[in-house]
């Protein structure tokens, strides 16, 4: 526990600018802080509009930072200029959430993996090498490297997009909602890989998710937003299972259990919990 | 497709290769866009080769050949200054196919290059070439050329050159569209982050997908040049010591009523490249749109004819108590298969029974590819174009649903099955209001006035949970989120008293909290109402909310069917029992980092 952050985030603003003039832009997050340390893996947890996809992009410079700042390893990285900003490609690195956009459908495997490789000049059979690796590291036959996207199912592909992030191991990997277009036994065996990977070589996640249950499953800490703000950030267990906040409270109790008896209970607990936060709400408000 | 990976890091050069080829020898197998390639092909090789199959020199005039017709040193005749009309056909091939070319090839320079970096950058540049592009928009062609050749003179390039900036608007657009659609997708934002930089972004990644489309608007754009450059031509305007076809045409229109048969070369010669152009970017268009909408899917290796059911028999699980609710649905063997273009049929759906009662809650779960969706779509027999209901039968309330004529299915639908899909948002029409699309189905379905049905709609509104119904009666399904958009689409469902609701993964779109409250609606409804519903969804959680009974479908078939809380208690099938392993809502967290020294114990913790 003793170990330097890796990341640090201290009140970081971002704002998207509004179409039109004098309309004033849209404050996706509103002064976020939050550190990553190495080797961990912090889950983000909100729903669609809480700002969650927009801080892992903000850490990997494709959102526009207004305030704050993100420093990796001591340094700020909230305003690179491109070029450095391609510097960090060995550092940070992303897996997005839908497999089908985020790998170029009419580029091989090969061809994809080996891109990152080639912008730090590593010779041809060095790379070749290097892909075999990778696609054995992500639990894939070697002879995916010559074929194209859609031969692959949305788990491979998936693997896919983790290899081209593992490719020039980097220190940090922003994971934004990995497993939410996969089916259930899918999104398990994938989870299991992204833990995988983290306990052979120390990489440290930014795992962004709208799901509790996955995120408990890999976070060793867990940080919950809601309306572009973080409201709860603490220990996985506690947040995921005792939550302190509200809106994290509303958040548990929403998701369905796979058991009709406890299903039965915790709909009741969430109409008693609904009730008493009316009734508090009501009675802030007088 | 693979031969582009024998090299360990292909070129660029390689891949572009690789995947034109791949549309290329479509092409070739395309009728129209092999004779268009074939006489593109033959008139390139004349422009190439013209010194070499021309008898003698095009601007040799010989007095005593004025008109001569066709035969003897002349094949095709001389004109009306004694020149042979063979060698000046095949020399203003030349002029006229590389005239058009340089015009098509400057605007593509031009308009590629700035839509490129316009649609990618954005920012200043996209604003000023939006205006520069417009004002040569705005510019009448034909106009600036005149003034052109007024000002340059008779030059064949450079007039082209002119036509070249004037088309560049149209290679601009379509780039500036292609690229913006691009820009966004996540696979440029992954190379961004692998640290490519710009130029090779747009080189490689942009590139490859608005190349197609570039060449289309060549191919086309380059029948328009020569169209254009003929008709200056034949207008006198163009330079007289280079042979063309629009000079040619000039020149046998001023003598028409003497020798008819000089109209016929020149005029067929621009015709043919003209119409070749316009079928080869059609061509191409289709083997591309072909390419794109035909998604590659496993063959399951059945015929068509006799549908192929077999399997094992799905674990059963005994009722936990009589039910003597009679019987709503019951589909028995039902097979539904798509039509393949080489005669066969792939099956989704293998041979499914399952019965609905009536007020029941039945729950059909299981991963994508399982056929659940095509089940329920097959109930209310409204599959994508190629399926159909192969074999079985779907009993709804005494009638064979498989076999009912469309009209008598119009009937049954909405009326006695009502449906709430997946996607909120586009299953309601953005151009009418909220209130409208409830109005008209009732006034149809159920006979009454439209004020009468109003009423019932703001009633509805107001039960399932919205808080303002008139507001939400009078909005456009763009200013209600998409958790109102559900609600709206329920009180649709159950406007038209259905006995049966098919509801296909009515949450999945859904937020966490929003799904809570849906859920909640939907049980209140079923309760309220007695209103049978089939429930299609992934999600075991969902199920466990609502559902009496559960089907676990694998493959297009059900493995495990029987009351909720049964199999939740014990799932017997190994296929259902994978899933249920997979569930991580009972998982232990992973607890806090420890140091990295002690990472084996992190690996023992975290493993449930």
């Amino acid at each position: 526990m003793n170990a330097e952050p890796l990341l640090v985030i201290d009140d970081l603003v971002v704002e998207y600018p509004a179409k039109g003039f004098g309309k004033k832009p849209f404050r996706a997050l509103k002064g976020v802080s939050l550190d990553i340390r190495p080797g961990e893996c912090v889950g983000l947890v909100g729903e669609s509009g809480s700002g969650k996809t927009t801080l892992g992009r903000a850490v990997l410079g494709l959102a526009p930072v207004t305030g704050g700042s993100v420093r990796f390893k001591g340094q700020d990285i909230s305003h690179l200029k491109r070029k450095q900003r391609r510097a960090l490609s060995d550092e940070i690195q992303v897996v997005f959430q839908d497999p089908y956009s985020s790998l170029n459908p009419s580029l091989t495997i090969e061809q994809t993996l080996a891109e990152p490789l080639r912008v730090k000049k590593m010779s041809a059979a060095d790379a070749s090498k290097r892909i075999r690796g990778l696609l054995d590291q992500v639990g894939l036959p070697a002879n995916s490297a010559d074929r194209l996207p859609r031969e692959f199912s949305g788990g491979q592909r998936q693997r896919i997009a983790i290899a081209r992030a593992l490719a020039l191991s980097p220190e940090l990997i922003v994971c934004d909602e990995p497993v939410s277009a996969l089916d259930l036994s899918t999104q398990a065996r994938v989870l299991d890989l992204f833990k995988d990977i983290q306990e052979a070589t120390g990489v440290a996640y930014l795992f962004v998710s709208h799901d509790l249950a996955v995120v408990r499953h890999l976070s060793h800490r867990v940080a919950v937003m809601y309306h572009g703000e973080i409201v709860e950030y603490g220990d996985g267990g506690q947040v995921t299972s005792a939550p302190e906040h509200p809106y994290t409270q509303r958040l548990l109790l929403a998701a369905p259990v796979p058991d009709p008896v406890r299903q039965e209970q915790r709909r009741a607990d969430r109409r008693r919990l609904l009730e008493a936060q009316r009734e508090m709400e009501v009675q802030a408000g007088v | 497709m693979s031969e582009s990976a024998s090299t360990p890091v292909p070129t660029v050069a390689a891949e572009l290769r690789a995947a034109r080829s791949h549309v290329g020898r479509r092409l070739l197998k395309n009728p129209t866009g092999l004779v268009a390639l074939i006489v593109l092909t033959v008139m390139v090789l004349l422009a190439v080769f013209a010194d070499l199959l021309a008898p003698m020199d095009p601007s040799k005039a010989n007095i005593q050949d004025v008109l001569a017709p066709a035969g003897g040193a002349h094949p095709l005749g001389a004109d009306s200054a004694g020149r042979d009309v063979l060698s000046r056909l095949l020399f203003a091939t030349r002029f006229s196919i590389a005239g058009a070319l340089w015009a098509v090839l400057i605007a593509a320079v031009i308009g590629v290059t700035s839509g490129l970096i316009a649609g990618y950058y954005q920012k200043w540049f996209e604003s000023v070439s939006v205006w520069v592009i417009s004002i040569i928009q705005a510019l009448p062609g034909i106009v600036v050329l005149l003034a052109a050749r007024a000002v340059v003179g008779p030059s064949i390039w450079l007039i082209m050159a002119v036509f070249g900036v004037i088309l560049s608007p149209a290679f601009y657009r379509l780039t500036y569209t292609a690229v913006v659609g691009v820009r966004n997708e996540l696979f440029i934002d992954a190379a961004r982050v692998a640290g490519v930089g710009d130029a090779s972004i747009i080189g490689r990644h942009i590139l490859s997908v608005v190349r197609a489309p570039i060449i289309i608007q060549a191919a086309l754009l380059a029948g328009i040049g020569i169209a254009v450059q003929s008709g200056l031509d034949f207008l006198g305007l163009g330079d007289t010591n280079v042979p063309t076809w629009g000079q040619m045409l000039s020149d046998a229109f001023s003598r028409m009523y003497q020798a008819p048969v000089l109209l016929i070369w020149p005029s067929l010669a621009i015709a043919l490249t003209s119409i070749s152009l316009v079928l080869f970017g059609n061509a191409l268009r289709d083997e591309l749109e072909r390419a794109a909408g035909k998604p590659k899917k496993k063959r399951r290796g059945t015929t068509g004819y006799v549908p192929d059911t077999s399997g094992d028999a799905p674990v059963v699980h005994d009722e936990e108590r009589a039910d003597d609710r009679p019987t709503l649905l019951a589909v028995d063997g039902l097979v539904v298969g798509y039509d393949q273009p080489d005669g066969g049929v792939k099956q989704v759906v293998n041979g499914v029974s399952l019965t609905v009662r009536k007020g029941e809650v039945h729950g059909l779960i299981g991963e994508s590819g399982s056929g659940k969706t095509q089940t329920a779509w097959s109930i209310l027999r409204l599959l994508p174009a190629g399926g159909r209901i192969v074999a079985g039968t779907v009993s709804f309330d005494g009638k064979d649903l498989a076999h009912l004529s469309e009209s008598a299915m119009v009937k049954i639908r909405g009326r006695r099955i009502a449906y709430i899909p997946q996607e909120p948002m586009s299953n309601l029409d953005p151009s009418f209001t909220i209130g409208s699309q409830l109005v008209e189905p009732m006034t149809v379905t159920l006979g009454i006035s439209k004020a009468e049905a109003k009423e019932r709609a703001l009633a509805l509104l107001g039960r399932v949970g919205l808080p303002d119904p008139k507001k939400t009666f009078d909005s456009y399904p763009h200013e209600v989120s998409g958790g109102q958009a559900q609600r709206v689409l329920i009180a649709g469902a159950v406007s038209c008293e259905a006995d049966l609701i098919i509801a296909d993964e009515p949450t999945t779109a859904l937020d966490v909290t929003v799904q809570a409250d849906i859920l909640d609606l939907l049980r209140d409804l079923q309760s309220d109402l007695h209103v049978a519903v089939l429930i299609v969804t992934h999600n075991f959680g969902v199920v466990a909310d609502l559902c009496d009974r559960v089907s676990v479908m694998q493959n297009g078939r059900i493995v495990e069917t029987g009351p909720a809380r049964s199999i939740f208690r014990g799932p017997r099938h190994p296929y259902t029992r994978s899933l249920f392993d997979a569930i991580l809502e009972d998982g232990a967290a992973r607890g806090p980092l420890a140091h990295s020294a002690d990472r084996n114990t992190i690996t023992e913790r975290s493993a449930r």
